[in-house]
């Protein structure tokens, strides 16, 4: 909304020389939200001047130009520029006549642009200024010519200045109304606010206008059959008829640069009268051209396969729910939204039917959307209009109709109004403070909403307040609280800091999360931020290493149309980021992200078809209903990891990052949440066939697979883009910590002497070197106390398809000193079950 | 050198002489090694003087054993005396030798980073835990009724379309990705008895087009508190002591009247901090007021007899003024030279 202040002085006190910035910083104060500042960017000398004599001039390129002699100051006096009182202008418009009066920009002078004025060598001559066009003065299109000032009824004198003569010196603050307060999208609700804002005077511009009732019927009919949510689509419907009207009569200059200032076109002085009420008193109002009326109006939904050309000549395909102005012909008009061409008002127009009507929010919102139509009218619909100003601002239209445009005021007309009586709010003595926080007295609150508008009477427990007309939103008695906190000042709301019940910290799931960041962190990955949104094919990729498909959630309406779906793995975006990265010359990386995968399980369909009521606690079935329809979304680490781990350095050959990297994460991950992930040979349709292990963690129902790690396919590597050796891991966190139960069972640390011994066992090479490793550690028993790989060898010594794993151990006994050879029967009962289920042997 | 074959005086003092002489000659450990072979030594002159003892008539047993013991002292005393210094000397030339450049040290390790918006988050959990609130988290993916109709957004309030929402498919499913971290705080109301005073930091998205102020995928902080008794000063007092608990003590706060469904009344939150970006002044942060009778009713709680109050900021937007940011895609694109100024700490 943008409020010129010349006119927002019209109906409350503005201290001279009060600057849009004060009027901005009011405005602020009371709730509304700052936006721009609008002016007309010119400054002067810019004044009246009278054609004395033009000569047409034909020049080479075929046009021809007029030099002109323009009086711009009286005989004998200075022009405002200092120079003489008669200038000498080239002009090439043609719409004018010697004697007429024009706009002259003097010499100094700056129009928008900033286009500044000088003296200027021109066809020959030495133009001494400009004579301007209604657009080069920025209040509207019209090129085709000058600004004849004739032409705008005015005859000023010769000298005068033409900013304030055409209202070009006002300017207009911008701000922006929040949807509960509709009666600010007018020049009367802000005038309100900032009486409210400052204490300066208020007069409500629609108690100047007295309503007239009409003497003759205008038939009109409100026909709603299908009420959207149980409310008649319009509530308020008045007409009023003007005839005689001069349609090709200019609009008055101040009307056009209010107009402008506000944001709005000016069209053509009925249409512009009609935009002017609206802005002042937020009523939104149509006009129709009366004798294009094939009888009364009936306003109705529309039919199946209705259409309407609306004023934009586009042809509509109509809803059942759309909300409709009909005549004798059929639809004229989407009510509250856009007129129809057949009744448009138009040049030839000498007969008006206004129309002021208040229409349903919901239905006018509905449409709006539906038709892609937010319009000035809409958008106040949406909001809110006072049901009480329709009237008022109906016989404001007929009286400037009249005023500026010739016509004559007619009896025909007619009033509906069906508004609900709105029902008194109680307001308990108290509760206004017990809400704040701040001891208001009974003055003040009284004060403050008698202020707003509201009545009031008093009750046995306080307050019955009735509030305006033109505030919707006071519903309740928060809302009635809210303003006279507003009213009375947020900033004196005192700080009371709440004493919150004792806590219970962070939950364990909590601290494991920032666990695991920190460690990672500290093992030299480095934290990123993926969005979700990727292309199916790559959720298919790698979202499930069992299938080629995933089920995965597609967004409706997504900003980037190639990667619509929710990610199902961190890896696809990670990947991206790795290779901008790698485009920017950091070629070593190790990045990770924490963050929720969108898993939906197949053949599941998602969500409710019905949504529950507002205001109303679901049942516990329903409730348990809307969280099952919500996918599941497991909290996912993803680690990519690439170039060089160990950089090349003095003395340090570099380390090239690799599938041993994203295994040496995963430990971290797991010592950082306490709990052991498992390792297995694995396989995955974008991984390295043989350089992936799948990741499980121990729970009650067995192992459960949580991941994988490895290396990229180093095709799949290439795709994204990247080097061909590419380590990543995907790890379920939520399903590891739920099996992280916090409550460790210590085990004795044992003080006697340790036996060391080593163990070479020969197995097929195809044995995964855990599986021998746990088989060692389970046979060896209770005096095994560690037990780990220290190599894997192959080759001379060894037969083809072979390898010789050798084993660190070391044995204690918690009560004694071992000697030598129970620790060698134990290492020997480790041998015979791995010979036994692996076939391994002692390494001769 | 001759074995000696009687204990006199200068045979003793060329003995001494010669050991003394060789001893100090000796400029390390192997030499001294020799040195101490050849003169005390089971073949040096002062061994053979030693065994001459035997030899010696009984008066004169004393005499001689003087001489030779006194002798064996001074060249035994002189020995470790040098064996002293060379040790030190060897050991001093070892540790020049050993001097590496310290600057040139090659690590084995990498340096990581946390992301400064998780690291915001997580200080701002922190300040709330040590004021006894708890951390509440709930799903990105959102039901409507818990992104809006729960939070009194009616659907055809022009509030609900003035949030840019990514709604999934099909949208008769009424699933949406949330548009603020709100629905968390109802899901708290619903799961647990008031008093709840509850923090909730997460992800949230609107279909706002990444710019150098703007991100699809952004970050709030919300925070709701219900409670017999609680008011807008209450509310006041709680982001006094967090703005100041973030920002230093002399941050400021100032509420603004404005309109949010979820709350009534509702606030602006400004903030004023000296030494921002561009000096001392007011900066727009987020939201606030008193929790939406309708909210409470959601979920089940009578407003006649709990209130409660509720804000929310933007972590991203907190991230631009406190620490200078200056665009949106720094913070979203992954680049790891702009985590890794932050380090793990911000």
């Amino acid at each position: 909304m943008r409020v010129p202040l010349s006119w927002l002085g019209e109906f409350v006190d503005l201290e001279p020389g009060t600057t849009p910035e004060a009027v901005h910083a009011a405005l602020v104060s009371v709730g509304l939200e700052e936006e721009e500042i609008h002016r007309f960017e010119l400054t002067g000398p810019i004044v009246v001047g009278q054609v004395l004599e033009f000569v047409g001039e034909v020049q080479t390129n075929g046009k021809t130009i007029n030099w002109c002699q323009v009086r711009v100051a009286a005989d004998g006096e200075l022009a405002a520029d200092g120079g003489p009182a008669i200038h000498g202008i080239v002009c090439g418009a043609h719409n004018f006549v010697v004697g007429d009066k024009v706009v002259v920009t003097l010499p100094g002078a700056v129009l928008p642009g900033p286009f500044p004025i000088a003296p200027r060598k021109t066809y020959g001559h030495v133009s001494d200024g400009m004579i301007a066009s209604a657009r080069e003065l920025g209040l509207g299109d019209e090129h085709a010519g000058i600004l004849v000032l004739g032409d705008l009824g005015l005859d000023p004198e010769i000298g005068a200045d033409a900013i304030t003569l055409l209202g070009l010196d006002d300017s207009a603050v911008e701000i922006n109304v929040t949807p509960d307060r509709g009666y600010a999208f007018s020049i009367r609700g802000v005038a309100r606010e900032y009486s409210h804002a400052t204490g300066a005077t208020f007069r409500d511009p629609a108690l100047a206008v007295a309503a007239t009732a009409s003497t003759e019927v205008f038939p009109v009919s409100i026909e709603d059959a299908a009420p959207i949510r149980d409310r008649i689509g319009a509530s308020v419907f008045v007409t009023r008829v003007v005839r005689g009207v001069d349609a090709s009569k200019p609009s008055p200059a101040w009307l056009i640069a209010r107009l402008k200032l506000a944001g709005i076109r000016s069209i053509s002085l009925i249409v512009d009268i009609t935009n002017y009420v609206m802005i002042e008193l937020g009523q939104p109002i149509h006009g129709y051209d009366l004798d294009a009326l094939t009888g009364g109006l009936v306003v109705r939904r529309a039919q199946p396969g209705e259409k309407l050309v609306t004023l934009d000549d586009v042809t509509r395909a109509l809803h059942t729910e759309d909300l409709l102005i009909t005549d004798g012909s059929g639809p004229i008009g989407l009510a509250g939204v856009m007129g129809g061409a057949t009744t448009e008002i138009g040049a030839g127009t000498t007969n008006v039917l206004i129309e002021a009507a208040n229409f349903d929010p919901v239905s006018i919102a509905r449409t709006a959307r539906r038709h892609k139509l937010p319009s000035e009218a809409s958008r106040r619909f949406e909001r809110g209009v006072d049901p009480e100003v329709a009237a008022v601002a109906a016989a404001r239209v007929v009286q400037l109709l009249v005023e500026l445009a010739g016509g004559v005021a007619d009896g025909l007309g007619s009033l509906h109004d069906a508004t609900p009586e709105r029902a008194p709010i109680d307001l308990p003595t108290g509760f206004v403070s017990g809400l704040i926080g701040l001891e208001y007295t009974r003055e003040e609150v009284r004060t403050s909403l008698a202020e707003i508008g509201a009545s009031m009477i008093e009750t046995a427990t306080g307050l019955a307040v009735t509030a305006p007309s033109w505030r919707p939103d006071l519903t309740d008695k928060w809302t009635l609280a809210e303003e006279v906190a507003r009213i009375v000042g947020y900033d004196r709301i005192p700080s009371v800091l709440p004493v919150a019940p004792p806590g219970r910290g962070l939950t364990r799931t909590q601290q494991l999360k920032r666990s695991v960041a920190t460690v990672l962190a500290a093992t030299g990955h480095t934290e990123v931020l993926a969005y979700p949104f990727v292309a199916e094919k790559a959720n298919n990729l790698f979202g499930d290493p069992a299938s080629s498909t995933v089920p995965q959630i597609k967004v409706a309406n997504p900003l980037d149309g190639e990667a619509p779906f929710m990610r199902t793995s961190m890896l696809p975006g990670l990947l991206q980021i790795a290779h901008r990265n790698l485009s920017r010359g950091s070629t070593d990386l190790a990045i990770f992200e924490l963050g929720s995968v969108f898993r939906p399980d197949e053949g599941v369909s998602y969500g409710s078809a019905v949504v529950p009521p507002a205001a109303v606690r679901p049942s516990a079935e329903l409730e348990a209903k809307l969280n099952a329809g919500i996918p599941p979304q497991p909290f996912t680490a993803g680690i990519v990891l690439l170039g060089n781990t160990v950089r090349h350095q003095p003395g340090q050959a570099p380390i090239a990052a690799s599938w041993q990297d994203a295994l040496t994460a995963v430990a971290q991950i797991g010592l950082a949440v306490g709990l052991p992930i498992l390792v297995r040979q694995g396989t995955h349709q974008a991984m390295h066939p043989g350089r992936t292990a799948e990741l499980f963690v121990a729970t009650d129902a067995g192992e459960l697979s949580v991941g994988f790690a490895g290396e990229l396919l180093p095709v799949v590597a290439r795709g994204a883009d990247l080097p061909a050796v590419v380590a990543v891991v995907e790890l379920n966190l939520s399903a590891v910590f739920a099996q992280v139960t916090g409550e460790l069972q210590a085990t004795v640390i044992g003080t006697k002497p340790a036996a060391t011994q080593d163990l070479s066992l020969v197995v097929d090479a195809q044995v995964p070197a855990s599986d021998v490793l746990a088989a060692v550690r389970e046979g060896s028993g209770a005096l095994l106390e560690s037990i780990e790989l220290v190599d894997d060898y192959r080759g001379t010594g060894i037969e083809s398809g072979r390898k010789s794993l050798t084993f660190a151990l070391r044995f204690r006994a918690p009560d004694r000193t071992l000697t030598a050879a129970e620790a060698s029967d134990a290492k020997l009962a480790g041998v015979q079950l791995a010979a036994a289920r692996y076939g391994a042997h002692l390494r001769e | 050198m001759s074995a000696p074959t009687e204990i006199t005086e200068p045979v003793v003092t060329a003995a001494v002489d010669a050991a003394l002489a060789a001893i100090a000659a000796a400029d390390d450990s192997a030499a001294l090694k020799a040195v101490r072979s050849a003169h005390v030594g089971e073949a040096s002159p002062l061994a053979a003087l030693n065994a001459l003892m035997r030899s010696v008539p009984g008066d004169q047993k004393a005499a001689a054993g003087k001489l030779v013991g006194q002798a064996r002292a001074r060249v035994n005393q002189a020995l470790s005396a040098r064996e002293a210094q060379i040790v030190e000397a060897e050991a001093t030339a070892q540790l020049a030798a050993e001097a590496v450049d310290v600057t040139a040290a090659a690590s084995t390790w990498r340096a990581g980073a946390r992301h400064p918006l998780t690291l915001l988050q997580e200080r701002v959990s922190d300040v709330f835990v040590g004021m006894g609130w708890e951390v509440a988290e709930g799903p990105e993916l959102e039901s409507e009724w818990f992104n809006f109709d729960a939070l009194n957004f009616d659907e055809d309030h022009p509030a609900r379309a003035m949030q840019d929402t990514f709604f999934i498919d099909p949208p008769e499913a009424h699933l949406v990705l949330r548009t603020h971290t709100s629905p968390v705080q109802l899901r708290a109301l619903l799961g647990s008895e008031p008093p709840v005073y509850r923090i909730a930091p997460g992800r949230v998205y609107r279909t706002d087009e990444l710019d150098a102020t703007h991100t699809p995928v952004f970050h709030q902080i919300e925070g709701i508190a219900v409670d017999k008794g609680l008011t807008m000063a209450h509310l006041r007092g709680t982001l006094d002591h967090f703005v100041k608990a973030l920002f230093g003590d002399e941050a400021k706060v100032r509420l603004r009247p404005n309109y949010f469904p979820f709350t009534e009344p509702s606030a602006e939150l400004d903030l004023w901090h000296p030494t921002f970006k561009d000096g001392a002044r007011w900066i727009e942060w987020g939201g606030c007021g008193m929790v939406n009778a309708n909210v409470l009713r959601s979920a089940g709680i009578d407003p006649e007899v709990y209130s409660g109050f509720a804000f929310g900021v933007g972590v991203e937007r907190a991230l631009m003024f406190r620490n200078d940011v200056k665009d949106m895609h720094d913070m979203v694109e992954g680049d790891i030279r702009f985590s890794q100024q932050y380090g793990m700490t911000v």
